[in-house]
């Protein structure tokens, strides 16, 4: 007998939002240290899924399966495979470095927002490990709730709750449609095959007719393209991380912008696979735009935050780019790039905050020559900006060269374009490191600036740790995915000569 | 002349009898007592109730017709007595510090609110039209009562008598609706005998479609369906606070058991004719309540709207006309009982002392003031907008399965849509009392005892059939079963 790790992930944050419901608020030390030691009992727990895990097949592992409205074909089922291991060893991992980076930087209701981190926690486990649609789509509303709160109670207090009520609207918004098909897959699935399920395995097998494909993918897809966030659908990106505070833009970028990626991974692409490669060159060319766009935006910004926001829209796009290319290289390549997006771009929020707890500006004219007061920080700020732009030897590296190759196989041009965006990206992020912390101390508040205490050492020792090990070594990684990604892309593979024979009949019925 | 007297059981309307002698006891004891002295008539209420409630336990899973076939036995209409009891229960639990503050702790309020029961739970056993007639009035005169109790109080004067003249009026469409079938069907309102009379003469087709038009305004006046729903603003902003809980709650239960079992039973055979009336006020209703609830600053006028807005959800389900779609009816019904009554439960509470703060800016602040209270707002909130994981998201979710499986996907889309707008308003107390600096020192909420355990057990509950929803619904499908034609 196996120990159900899966639902102990789920549930232990819950049991932790339970004790910390019954130590005394004015506590702020002890809550904190309370919610550090059940991130890093969490992250513990998650170490086995690792190690256990057995890259051989593409099978769903560590499954667990038990009814809860069995009249209606739903039931409590968790399992994983290459894709959601990783990003749940991302979770996990982040979580406790989040806890660390709130130290100083949360002082009023830390109750409150200690609770609302280990929902959210529990939730992002949740989506990433459930097998049956009700159960993912209760677990992806429920998350907006705790990112609700955390935007809005603990944001920026001029333009906080514009920004937390946007990102509800817009993630509601595409949540809901994606229930109605939701609905209507369901209750295909029980016409055609006479029991009534939810289970996503099981649904992969229906044969579903075009037209209706057709629709279910966009309905899908809108719901998971806010979350990307692809272009056009990104403008609450920007609002929702320049509003929140530090740890809120950490998990915001590093987890929940995954879910839109992983969404189409798991629930899209397979569920409607023939509708995906019809809607291979909409979603490519969006993703290009979103490439460029965001790169050109993120040149001009003032502020470090809205940069990195609209960085963080480029490099999606990337990963969007790749995935839709169905090419071994191509969705390897975006599903490492989800992880080293969240280390990086989580990194450099976690250092805007540094200095926007020091300073309480992110303004990049407010700062200017940071390498003489703090040179450690200059240090992590360089490694972290590197890998961000891709440079060989750290992980952004690898995941952009796999997507380009990818994309080569499929379309030159694509790849030429995007091409172009590591380019831009190279110009916005050295520019604007070059603005933060060379040249002279111009603005006499940052002469006495302190360097990085061992507490912020100490979170950015373990992320800088895997912008290496990715960078240099990215087997480790891309092995866990293998196995699965194989399946996936010759899932694609297949539904794509039915897709010939069926789209014939398709422009035939609309003759 | 012989007067043969038909046999009958009285357990079969042990609740009706148990709450009508209750409210009687009520008054007679308050007629007894001397001025001044206070009886504790809300202990007696309750006490009726929990009996009630304990006979209809009894009495689930019998079924046939007493009374000469005028009462119906069976568990669609027991559900609907757990609604009716479980919302009356909360109701005078919440209402008698609030009576107190107004010094109108008495027990005709008390005996009205009982009576009101006893009428609704006519409704839903009916088997004849005459007596969900006769429901629909015991109900609705003592609510019109109910409304006006505070009679020194304007507006609460306005709501009675808003409240009276328009629904006086509807019921008169209601029994010309009931004239016309009467005519059409050959001389029968028995809701068994009415699907095979009405088919029988084509020629009376008209006035079977007349008639069923006439009950949908009568009905759809009670459970305040767009075109219909005039009063409902007025009336639930001007009647006490938990007047006001109880007509949202029971008293749209109560219209929505009567309409239901009225057109799933008798009506199958025209079904094409009334869903479709019936999808157009679906859609006017959701969307003119969710429109209007946006612009509303009076919180018990913003609950008024939402009230609106979820009729138009439960009309989907009718709409259906499926029996996930009777489910989703009674499931939902209960949900909202819960999530209603216990957002009411919180404006009473930070209403203070005679309702002084029913402005939804009034609100600011309350997360930081009373982190509790306000977690149990946000969650009737949450609840309210549809959002997981509470008993309004599954409701919600069955009724928009229901459409989808009878083919109504665009009525779906509309609905869900709908949603997303009732997520602003809703999200906007959360932001105001979690995000907003309070504007002005209220001073603390007073908690008295019963007000705070209808909070604390509306929030459990919405929490509990919102999580583990399977024993509910196993219940309400059981319920359903009488339903053929679905």
């Amino acid at each position: 007998m196996q120990l159900p790790i899966l639902s102990i992930l789920i549930f232990l944050p819950i049991v932790g939002i339970g004790i910390l419901l019954i130590l005394d608020r004015k506590r702020h030390k002890g809550l904190k240290i309370a919610t550090l030691i059940i991130s890093l009992l969490e992250f513990l727990v998650s170490l086995p899924l690792w190690f256990d895990f057995n890259s051989q097949t593409a099978a769903m592992q560590f499954v667990e399966r038990r009814e809860w409205l069995p009249t209606y074909g739903i039931s409590y089922y968790l399992g994983i495979d290459g894709f959601s291991l990783l990003l749940i060893m991302l979770t996990t991992f982040l979580t406790p470095l989040c806890v660390l980076a709130t130290w100083d930087d949360i002082q009023v209701r830390v109750k409150e927002f200690m609770v609302c981190l280990l929902a959210l926690m529990a939730g992002m486990i949740g989506v990433f490990v459930s097998l049956d649609l009700f159960l993912f789509y209760v677990f992806w509303e429920v998350m907006l709730i705790p990112m609700y709160l955390l935007i809005g109670v603990w944001g920026n207090p001029a333009r906080r709750v514009y920004a937390a009520i946007k990102f509800f609207l817009f993630t509601m918004f595409g949540s809901l449609l994606m229930l109605v098909a939701i609905l209507v897959l369901y209750f295909h699935y029980g016409k055609t095959t006479g029991t009534y399920t939810f289970d996503l395995l099981k649904l992969y097998q229906v044969s579903i007719p075009f037209n209706m494909q057709f629709w279910m993918f966009l309905a899908f897809g809108l719901a998971f393209a806010i979350k990307v966030p692809m272009f056009p659908f990104h403008t609450w990106l920007p609002d929702a991380h320049t509003e929140a505070p530090t740890v809120g833009s950490v998990i915001l970028a590093a987890v929940l912008l995954k879910m839109g990626t992983y969404g189409f991974l798991r629930f899209n692409m397979p569920l409607f696979a023939e509708a995906a490669h019809y809607f291979v060159p909409l979603f490519s060319i969006l993703a290009l735009i979103g490439i460029v766009y965001g790169a050109l935006v993120s040149m001009v910004q003032k502020d470090l935050k809205r940069l990195i926001a609209f960085s963080s829209v480029s490099h999606l796009g990337f990963v969007m780019l790749g995935l839709f290319t169905f090419t071994m290289p191509g969705v390897q390549g975006g599903i490492i790039q989800m992880i080293n997006h969240g280390l990086s771009t989580g990194a450099l929020f976690l250092i805007v905050g540094v200095i926007y707890e020091r300073r309480h500006t992110r303004l990049i004219s407010e700062f200017g020559g940071l390498a003489t007061p703090m040179p450690v920080y200059a240090i992590i700020f360089m490694i972290v900006t590197l890998s961000s732009i891709g440079l060989p030897g750290l992980n952004g590296f690898v995941g952009e060269f796999l997507i380009l190759l990818g994309t080569f196989q499929v379309n030159k041009l694509y790849a030429v374009i995007a091409a172009t965006g590591v380019i831009f990206a190279a110009c916005y992020m050295l520019w604007m490191f070059q603005r933060v912390i060379f040249g002279k101390v111009t603005n006499e508040k940052n002469k006495d600036l302190k360097d990085l205490s061992w507490r912020e050492i100490a979170i950015f020792a373990p992320l800088i740790l895997f912008i290496i090990w990715i960078g240099v070594y990215p087997s480790t990684f891309l092995d866990k995915t293998k196995a699965s990604t194989e399946n996936f892309v010759a899932m694609m593979e297949k539904a794509k000569s039915t897709q010939v024979s069926q789209s014939h009949v398709f422009k035939g019925e609309a003759q | 002349m012989n007067l043969i007297i038909p046999s009958f059981h009285l357990s079969s309307i042990g609740p009706w009898l148990t709450l009508t002698v209750t409210a009687i006891l009520i008054l007679v004891l308050d007629a007894l007592s001397p001025k001044g002295r206070k009886i504790c008539f809300s202990w007696v209420a309750l006490a009726g109730l929990a009996v009630a409630a304990l006979q209809t336990i009894g009495l689930w899973g019998s079924s046939g017709t007493d009374f000469a076939r005028m009462v119906y036995l069976d568990n669609f209409a027991f559900f609907f007595y757990f609604i009716f009891i479980l919302g009356a229960a909360l109701t005078v639990l919440i209402s008698r510090q609030y009576l107190e503050d107004y010094g109108k702790n008495m027990g005709e309020y008390y005996a009205l609110i009982l009576f009101a029961t006893v009428g609704m739970m006519l409704m839903a056993a009916g088997a004849h039209l005459i007596m969900i007639f006769l429901g629909l009035e015991i109900m609705s005169i003592a609510v019109y009562v109910l409304a006006g109790l505070f009679r020194e109080d304007l507006r609460s004067n306005e709501a009675a008598l808003k409240y009276l003249i328009l629904g006086s009026f509807s019921s008169a469409f209601l029994l010309f609706g009931m004239a016309m079938l009467y005519g059409a069907s050959g001389g029968t309102l028995f809701l068994d005998d009415l699907p095979l009379r009405l088919g029988a003469d084509p020629a009376m087709a008209y006035l079977v479609l007349l008639g069923i038009g006439l009950l949908i305004v009568g009905f759809g006046f009670k459970v305040a369906a767009a075109p219909f729903h005039m009063w409902t603003p007025d009336v639930y902003e001007g009647a006490p606070t938990s007047v006001t809980a109880f007509m949202a709650v029971a008293v749209k239960a109560a219209a929505f058991a009567a309409f239901a079992r009225v057109f799933f039973l008798a009506f199958p055979a025209v079904k094409v004719d009334w869903t479709t009336v019936l999808w157009v006020l679906a859609v006017a209703t959701m969307t003119i309540g969710n429109v209007a609830a946006l612009s509303q600053t009076n919180i018990k006028r913003m609950l008024a709207y939402s009230s609106i807005a979820h009729a138009g959800y439960l009309l989907m389900a009718m709409v259906a006309a499926n029996q996930l779609g009777a489910i989703s009816l009674l499931y939902y019904l209960l949900a909202y009982t819960l999530m209603n009554l216990g957002a009411f439960g919180v404006v009473i509470l930070v209403g203070r002392k005679k309702d002084r703060y029913i402005n939804i800016y009034d609100y600011s602040g309350l997360g930081a003031q009373h982190p509790v209270l306000a977690a149990s707002m946000a969650l009737f909130m949450f609840a309210l907008a549809g959002i997981p994981p509470t008993a309004g998201f599954v409701g919600k979710f069955y009724i928009f399965s229901a459409a989808i499986q009878a083919g109504y996907i665009w009525l779906a889309i509309i609905g869900v849509m709908n949603s997303l707008v009732s997520v602003f308003y809703y999200l906007r107390i959360t932001v105001l009392m979690y995000m907003k600096p309070a504007e002005a020192d209220l001073g603390p909420v007073v908690f008295s005892p019963a007000q705070t355990a209808v909070v604390a057990l509306t929030a459990a509950g919405v929490l509990a059939i919102g999580i583990f929803p399977g024993c509910l619904y196993n219940l309400a499908m059981n319920a359903v079963k009488i339903f053929p034609g679905l």
